[in-house]
């Protein structure tokens, strides 16, 4: 849980261009002490850019980085203090998994014995303990990562940056390690800052996300607040399934059915009705031929005793929600913010 | 591509042929004619003065040439996998230019410059600096001809590899140079010793370039090549097989060190 108090990582409007294509347009972003952070978007989205920006590994054409309090804009990622992990695990291909987690140290000249103890303890902490001889090329890709992990914590960063480091693993890899990178911060409590495109996993782990689109920061906030009170239709639909309900956008859960015509209801058809379980989930069709998803509990489906073909009304059951038009609307937004409202 | 076993047999029985024609029997021919009159006679021929300078020469000039082409190479590869910067494409083909001027127009081109006569000639013979017709001489013109050799093994490799084991160095907080030492040689170090054993070959077998540019004097200026030449012209042909016989050899060696590299090479999945 962030600590509170000064923000560890500090970004202020940092634009950056490849040549004509603009990667990051005047972003500003702080990350509390001690938290584990999100980027989130999608490919394209510019959040990878600003990670290597804030790690030092790209300067930017504007705007400043701080860590701690202090500008890092014009100091070069190794005086920086951060730990960066590749999405491809960067691993030194020539170096034995012992070598590597050591390499930090033995750049910085520590004595053998102290690096060994360190490089013991760490293989320990990521469940590596007696791969110490082996070669990277003999891991797998999970455990690969796990070594990138101890090689970035070795030198006890103050900043760990994580570059979609489980993209390049299979499911339930995956899974399995972004738990265990969520129990490993609650221990060692380092300001991690996580680059993502996989909502799930932001949604998960982290205390705080910042949603990121077309190279700018839609919205900040933790899982819960960017869930329930999305600021712009963009961030609504990325984290959760999205329903156009007339001019409204609703989650699928908070549509209500009801054979009778409602107050604000709309008429439609049932086209499928799928039984997932414990949730059922049924498929209708309004009169202008858009089509609706509706997630309904088992018990709520019973009691209407939905069928294909029946003409039903629906409504929508959600606080009203005020969503600027998001990312398509960029060039008007600050003056001219089209605000939906159920 | 699936052929049938006839098929198979038949193209490989064609490229032996092939080969047998063009190298085998030429080379074998060289050792054959050599041991003809007895190992004895060609030691004698091996050992003359003559012989020895030109063999310790040779040596000479490719331990010269090979080490400031190894390391322009790695440099030069470095440039061209990893930086972007003005002149790239240009440089680039520049690179192989000694492939594709003749050997000879490198030759002439250097006393051009270097000679008495030639646009720094002035300048040179004030300062008492003899290039053509001297061991400077040689030793530009068997460094042109083996140039490329080195960067065009250790580009692709360079860009292969990538440079994100560089970067990770980097937030580790190396500098440079231990990064350079201790991430990026050993990723190449198979294109390096390649390239370099390639470079010998070259540097060894030269004989266009440096025979307009050293003057052929004997004992003085003589390469192997030359020497292997000057016996022919001579009708010195016990000589000239003896030499020749040398000269097979050392290529033989090369030949060999390159098919061993290959298939470490090949075992690292280079």
């Amino acid at each position: 849980m962030p600590r509170g108090g000064d923000p560890m990582i500090s970004v202020t409007g940092v634009t950056k261009r490849f040549g004509d294509y603009v990667a990051l347009d005047d972003v500003s972003l702080e990350v509390p002490d001690g938290s584990l952070t999100a980027l989130l978007g999608p490919s394209g989205s510019g959040k990878s850019t600003l990670l290597r920006i804030i790690g030092g590994l790209e300067s930017p054409d504007a705007g400043r980085v701080a860590i701690h309090g202090q500008d890092q804009t014009d100091v070069s990622a190794r005086r920086r203090g951060i730990g960066f992990v590749f999405q491809h695990y960067a691993a030194f291909k020539h170096m034995t998994v012992r070598d590597n987690v050591a390499f930090g140290l033995t750049v910085r000249k520590r004595p053998k014995a102290e690096v060994a103890a360190k490089v013991d303890e760490l293989l320990e902490i990521v469940g590596l303990a007696g791969y110490q001889q082996r070669y990277p090329s003999q891991l797998s890709g999970g455990q690969r990562q796990r070594m990138a992990l101890a090689r970035a914590l070795a030198v006890e960063p103050r900043v760990l940056l994580l570059d979609e480091p489980f993209g390049a693993l299979d499911a339930k890899v995956r899974a399995d390690l972004r738990e265990w990178l969520r129990r490993l911060h609650d221990e060692v409590h380092v300001t991690t800052l996580l680059v993502t495109h996989d909502q799930e996993e932001a949604m998960s782990i982290a205390d705080q996300i910042a949603v990121m689109d077309h190279s700018r920061i839609e919205q900040v906030g933790a899982p819960r607040e960017l869930y329930d009170r999305p600021s712009t239709a963009f961030v609504m639909r990325f984290l959760g399934p999205v329903t156009q309900l007339g001019e409204a956008l609703v989650r699928p859960h908070e549509i209500a059915l009801s054979h009778e015509p409602r107050p604000g209801s709309f008429e439609a058809q049932v086209a499928r009705v799928v039984h997932l379980g414990f949730e059922v989930r049924a498929e209708l069709v309004l009169g202008d031929g858009q089509e609706l998803a509706v997630q309904l509990t088992r018990g709520e489906a019973d009691e209407l005793e939905l069928a294909v073909g029946d003409i039903v009304h629906v409504r929508s059951t959600a606080l009203p929600r005020a969503l600027a038009s998001g990312g398509e609307a960029r060039a008007q937004r600050p003056t001219d913010r089209r605000a939906v409202n159920i | 591509m699936t052929v049938s076993r006839r098929w198979r047999i038949g193209l490989r029985t064609l490229a032996l042929l092939y080969l047998g024609a063009l190298l085998f029997v030429p080379v074998g021919l060289i050792f054959y004619r050599t041991f003809e009159h007895g190992i004895g006679a060609v030691w004698a021929s091996i050992t003359t003065p003559a012989a020895i300078h030109a063999f310790q020469l040779t040596l000479e000039v490719t331990a010269i040439a090979v080490p400031l082409n190894t390391i322009f190479g790695v440099v030069m590869a470095l440039a061209l996998a990893r930086g972007s910067w003005r002149g790239k494409g240009l440089v680039n083909a520049l690179i192989d230019l000694p492939f594709a001027v003749s050997p000879i127009v490198i030759g002439l081109s250097l006393v051009l410059v270097y000679g008495i006569h030639g646009w720094l000639g002035p300048s040179l013979t004030k300062a008492g600096i003899q290039v053509i017709f001297s061991l400077p001489g040689i030793v530009l013109a068997t460094i042109f001809v083996s140039l490329p050799f080195v960067v065009r093994e250790v580009t692709p490799v360079l860009r292969e590899v990538g440079d994100e084991q560089e970067q990770a160095a980097a937030t580790l907080g190396a500098g440079a140079w231990t990064t350079f030492r201790r991430v990026t040689l050993p990723s190449i170090r198979w294109g390096i010793a390649y390239g370099v054993v390639l470079s010998v070959a070259r540097c060894i077998g030269e004989f266009g370039a440096v025979s307009v540019v050293s003057g052929k004097i004997a004992g003085e200026t003589d390469t192997l090549t030359l020497l292997v030449e000057k016996r022919f012209s001579n009708f010195d042909l016990a000589g000239a097989y003896a030499a020749s016989a040398l000269l097979a050899l050392i290529a033989l060696a090369t030949l060999l060190a390159m098919t061993s590299m290959n298939r470490r090479r090949e075992e690292e999945g280079a």
